[in-house]
C-alpha cells in the first residue's frame, strides 16, 4: 500500500493531473483513497491532492507519505515532514530543494520540447507510473477518455518520455479481479437519490455542496430531474418542499450556511408534514468559515434547527457505498414519515474519491405509494387525518379529486387553518408519535474490533474509515479496542451503546469539531459520559494517524 | 358539496375587507374555467391576502412568509396538469419575498400571481409596506415610506416578465377580464391589485383608488416595452389599470424540450436501468 501527494497552486493542472493517474492506477488494479485539499481560490496559493492506493479496499487517508510530487517549493516545505526516509520527491529540476529524497529530473525540458508546457503532468505522471513499476497498457484509453482529442497524442507523448526518465523503486501486486466503481462521495449522494426516483433537486451553488448540483445539471434532463439553481437558499428548500407537495420525489442540498438559511422552512416541512430531503454537506464554521474544508460540526444545529418542535431524522453518511444507500433510504424515511429527513455529510466525503464495489440500485427500497385521497362523510380530504401511527394518508394534487391542503399554520384535519387548543393538542401528538414509530427501525450504530473490549471508540459519519483502521492497527498490539460509528444519529439509537457501555472501562469519542457534540448527545439521549476526547477542528480531516497519537497521549496521561 | 364547482367559505378578514371582492371575482373567473377545483393549486404566503387560498375549495398551499413564488413555480415544474395561481400581500411579494419576486419573473413559469396590494401590512396592523406612499412631512400619514416607494410593475417588466398587469378590488368587471387573460397567458404573469385596507390604511381608501383609476385607452400598444415602463411610472392623480405590458416569449419549460414534453414530470416513470447504466460509467 502506497500513498504519493501532488501538490502546486491554484491553476497548475494538479486536479486533472489526479484525475488521471487515478484512472490509471484502478486501470493498472489497484483499489484507491484520494482526498482533496484545495484552498478558496481560483489561482495561486497551494492544493494538494493525496492518493492513497494498494491492493485492499481503503476507506481513509494517511498521513506518511512514500511519495511527493512536487510542482513547487511549497509542496515540498509543506509536506516534506510527512515523506519517510526511503520516500522519494519528484520534481523538476530548476526546483532548490536541497533533500537527499529529491529526485530532479528534467520535466519542464521535456515538455518544453514537445511543444506544451502544461504538460509536464503528464510528464510527471509517466515517471511516477515507472516509480511504482506500472506499465502504460491503459495510459492511451484513459488519456482518450478524458482529455481533448487534440491533447491525446501530446499528452501520450509526455507519458511515455515521463517513463524512461527513472527507472522502479517499489512494486505492488494487484489485486482487482473484479470491476469497482471509482467515484466522490457526492457523486454516490446524486446517484443514490436517482435510485430512489428522485424528480426535482433545488440548491443554490456553496462549497462543498456544489459538485451536487453540478451532478444533477449534468444528468437531470436524461434522468427526468429538474435541477435548479435557486436565488438563494431559501428559494432551494422552498421549492423542493414545493415539488415533494406536488408528488415528486425532492431533494435540495447545501452546506452549514445555506443550511442557516433553510432553517424556517425545515420547520414548515415538520408542521406541514411534507416529505423531504436536505443534504448538508458540512464544512468548518461559523459564518464563511473555511469554505472548502471539512468539519462535523452542524450536528447539534441540525438536530435542533428551526423554531417549534416536529419530528426529524438525521443520518450522518459514513462513506461512499453509504452516501448512495443512506441517500436512498431517506428518500423512503421521508416519504413513509412525511417528514425532513437531513444527510450529514462533509467535504470529506464529498470531495473524495475511491474504489468501492459496484452500487445496485435494485437494492433500493422504494418509497411507499402514496395512498388515493379517500374523501370522508363531508365529502371532503382530510390531509392531516388523525391516525393512531401519527401518519396521515397521502394525497397528490390534481391525481384523485381530493383536494390537498396544507399549511405552516396549525391546522385541523383538513388543513384549514385553526386556533383550537384541543387540534392543537392533537396534532402536536400526531406529529411526535410518528418520531416514536421511527425510533423503532432505527440502524444501531457499526460496531467494530474486539467484542471483549475494554477501550470503546465512538464517532460518527465520515471518521468510519479511520476509527476502524486505527481499531485494527490498536488490536493488532492489545487486543481491547472497539468502535461504535453511528449512522443514523438522530434519534440517537441507544440500545448497542448502553450494551457496550456496561463492559467498557473507558469511552472515547472521535470527532471533527471542537465541543465534542456526539458525546454531548450521547449524555442527553443515552445518559453515558464518555471519558476522553480526540477532537480535530483545523478543518483538516482526522487521520488514522491522529487517532493513534490521540490515543497514545491519552495512555500518557494515565 | 359539488366538487365541480369551486366556492367559498367562510372568512377571517375585516368587515368591508378589499379582499371579498378579489376572493368573490377570482371563485367567478374560476368557475367559468374548464379546469376543475383538483387540478388548480391555489398558493399562498402569510398575510391577509394570502388566507385566500383558505377560503376556495381548491388545492391549496399555505407556505411561508414571502416564500409563495419558489413553491408555486416548483409545484408547476413538478406537475404541469395543474393550474397555479398565487395570492399574496404586497408586503408578502415586494417586501420578505423581493428576492424570489425578481428571480422567479426571469424563470418565466407558467404561474399566475395576484398581489393583493393594500400598500400597508394588515395583519400586523398597520406598518408600512413597499409599496406605500411616499412620506409628505407636512401630511403626516400612520404607514408611508421614509424611503423610495417599490414600483412593482416597473421592476417586473425591467426584469423580464412577460404579463404585468394592475387592477382595482373596486372594479369586479375589469378585474375579472383581468385575470382572466393573466391565467390564459402562457409564462409568469402579474396582476397587481388595489385594494383598500379598511382598517389600517387611511389614505388609500376605496375612494381614493375610485377616483384615480383609469382603464388603459383601447389604443393603448401593450407590446411596447419602453412604453409600458414609462406607464408603469404612472401613478399618482390618474393610476392606469390594465395589461401594461404583455409579450409571448418561451416558457421555463419550452426552454428545455429535453426535459419537458407532453408528459408531466410527476408522471415520467423512474427506469433503474438507466440509474444501473449511469452508475456503470463509474467503472
Amino acid at each position: 500500500m502506497y500513498n504519493i501527494l501532488l501538490g502546486g497552486a491554484a491553476g497548475d493542472g494538479i486536479e486533472t493531473m489526479s484525475a488521471l493517474l487515478e484512472k490509471m492506477l484502478k486501470q493498472s488494479g489497484c483499489h484507491l483513497f484520494t482526498i482533496r485539499d484545495f484552498m478558496s481560490r481560483v489561482r495561486g496559493g497551494h492544493n494538494f491532492t493525496q492518493i492513497r492506493f494498494g491492493n485492499t479496499l481503503l476507506h481513509a487517508h494517511r498521513d506518511s507519505l512514500d511519495g511527493i510530487f512536487a510542482i513547487d517549493e511549497t509542496t515540498y516545505r509543506e509536506h516534506q515532514s510527512q515523506l519517510s526516509d526511503d520516500g522519494f520527491i519528484l520534481c523538476d529540476e530548476s526546483l532548490s530543494i536541497d533533500d537527499h529524497r529529491a529526485l530532479k529530473l528534467p520535466l519542464k525540458a521535456v515538455a518544453k520540447e514537445l511543444g506544451n508546457p502544461k504538460v509536464i503532468s503528464s510528464v510527471a505522471i509517466g515517471a511516477l507510473l515507472k516509480i511504482f513499476d506500472f506499465s502504460l497498457e491503459y495510459a492511451a484509453d484513459t488519456l482518450k477518455n478524458n482529455l481533448r482529442a487534440d491533447l491525446v497524442e501530446i499528452n501520450l507523448s509526455a507519458l511515455h518520455r515521463g517513463f524512461d526518465l527513472t527507472k522502479p523503486r517499489f512494486g505492488l501486486k494487484s489485486a482487482l479481479t473484479s470491476d469497482y466503481l471509482l467515484l466522490s462521495g457526492n457523486t454516490a449522494i446524486g446517484l443514490g437519490a436517482l435510485a430512489a426516483g428522485i424528480k426535482f433537486y433545488s440548491a443554490y451553488p456553496m462549497s462543498p455542496s456544489t459538485t451536487l448540483l453540478d451532478f444533477f445539471s449534468t444528468h437531470g434532463d436524461k434522468m427526468n430531474v429538474a435541477a435548479e439553481q435557486a436565488e438563494d437558499e431559501i428559494a432551494a428548500i422552498n421549492m423542493a418542499i414545493g415539488a415533494s407537495y406536488a408528488g415528486v420525489p425532492a431533494m435540495t442540498g447545501t452546506s452549514g450556511g445555506g443550511f442557516s438559511l433553510m432553517v424556517e422552512a425545515l420547520g414548515f416541512t415538520g408542521i406541514a408534514e411534507i416529505p423531504l430531503v436536505v443534504v448538508d454537506v458540512q464544512r468548518p464554521g461559523p459564518a464563511t468559515g473555511f469554505p472548502t474544508r471539512t468539519e462535523q460540526s452542524d450536528l447539534k444545529f441540525v438536530i435542533s434547527a428551526s423554531q417549534g418542535e416536529f419530528p426529524r431524522m438525521v443520518i450522518a453518511v459514513k462513506d461512499h457505498t453509504d452516501c448512495f444507500y443512506q441517500t436512498a433510504r431517506s428518500f423512503a424515511l421521508a416519504n413513509k414519515y412525511q417528514i425532513p429527513v437531513i444527510l450529514l455529510s462533509d467535504q470529506y466525503l464529498a470531495d473524495s474519491t475511491t474504489t468501492i464495489p459496484i452500487l445496485d440500485a435494485s437494492k433500493i427500497i422504494s418509497a411507499p405509494t402514496t395512498a388515493a385521497g379517500d374523501l370522508d362523510e363531508n365529502d371532503r380530504y382530510r390531509r392531516y387525518a388523525l391516525t393512531k401511527s401519527g401518519i396521515s394518508p397521502l394525497a397528490i394534487p390534481g391525481k384523485t379529486e381530493a383536494l390537498v391542503r396544507i399549511d405552516s399554520d396549525e391546522h385541523d384535519e383538513y388543513g384549514q387553518i385553526t386556533e383550537s387548543a384541543d387540534i392543537r393538542n392533537k396534532m402536536v401528538e400526531k406529529r411526535m408519535a410518528k418520531l416514536e414509530l421511527l425510533k423503532e427501525e432505527l440502524i444501531e450504530p457499526e460496531f467494530w474490533g474486539a467484542h471483549q473490549c475494554q477501550s470503546l471508540l465512538v464517532g460518527f459519519g465520515s471518521t468510519s474509515g479511520a476509527i476502524k483502521e486505527a481499531v485494527d492497527l490498536l488490536n493488532a498490539k492489545e487486543n481491547h479496542y472497539g468502535a461504535l460509528i453511528f449512522g443514523d444519529i438522530y434519534p440517537l439509537p441507544t440500545k448497542r451503546l448502553k450494551h457496550f457501555a456496561s463492559q467498557v472501562v473507558e469511552i472515547i469519542n472521535i470527532e471533527q469539531n471542537a465541543t465534542g457534540q456526539l458525546a454531548s448527545l450521547i449524555r442527553e439521549e443515552a445518559l453515558l459520559c464518555c471519558n476522553h476526547s480526540i477532537l480535530k477542528y483545523d478543518g483538516r480531516q482526522l487521520s488514522v494517524d491522529d487517532i493513534l497519537t490521540g490515543i497514545k497521549n491519552l495512555k500518557g496521561g494515565f | 358539496m359539488k366538487k365541480t364547482a369551486f366556492t367559498t367559505s367562510e372568512t377571517a378578514w375585516c368587515p368591508g375587507c378589499g379582499n371579498y371582492s378579489i376572493l368573490e371575482t377570482l371563485t367567478g373567473v374560476l368557475n367559468q374555467m374548464e379546469t376543475p377545483p383538483h387540478q388548480v393549486v391555489l398558493v399562498g404566503g402569510i398575510g391577509q391576502a394570502a388566507k385566500a387560498n383558505q377560503y376556495i375549495s381548491a388545492n391549496g398551499f399555505s407556505g411561508l412568509h414571502g416564500r409563495s413564488l419558489p413553491a408555486a413555480v416548483a409545484i408547476k415544474i413538478a406537475n404541469d396538469d395543474l393550474t397555479v395561481i398565487v395570492n399574496t400581500g404586497d408586503g408578502d411579494s415586494y417586501g420578505e419575498g423581493g428576492n424570489h419576486f425578481l428571480h422567479n419573473i426571469r424563470r418565466n413559469v407558467d404561474i399566475t400571481h395576484f398581489v393583493h396590494d393594500n400598500q400597508i401590512y394588515g395583519l400586523t396592523k398597520g406598518q408600512p409596506s413597499p409599496t406605500s406612499d411616499p412620506c409628505d412631512l407636512s401630511h403626516k400619514i400612520n404607514a408611508c415610506n421614509m424611503g423610495a416607494t417599490f414600483n412593482p410593475l416597473l421592476i417586473a417588466i425591467a426584469v423580464g416578465a412577460t404579463f404585468v398587469a394592475r387592477s382595482f378590488s373596486g372594479d369586479k368587471e375589469h378585474l375579472a377580464e383581468i385575470m382572466q387573460a393573466a391565467i390564459k397567458h402562457p409564462g409568469y404573469a402579474l396582476v397587481d391589485i388595489l385594494q383598500p385596507c379598511v382598517s389600517f390604511n387611511k389614505k388609500n381608501t376605496f375612494a381614493y383608488y375610485k377616483q384615480r383609476v383609469k382603464p388603459l385607452d383601447p389604443t393603448y400598444d401593450a407590446t411596447n416595452k419602453l412604453a409600458a415602463m414609462e406607464k408603469a411610472m404612472e401613478f399618482g392623480d390618474t393610476i392606469p389599470i390594465g395589461i401594461l405590458y404583455q409579450e409571448q416569449a418561451l416558457t421555463y419549460k419550452e426552454k428545455r424540450p429535453e426535459l419537458f414534453d407532453a408528459v408531466p414530470l410527476i408522471d415520467k416513470l423512474v427506469n433503474l436501468e438507466d440509474v444501473q447504466a449511469l452508475i456503470h460509467r463509474y467503472i
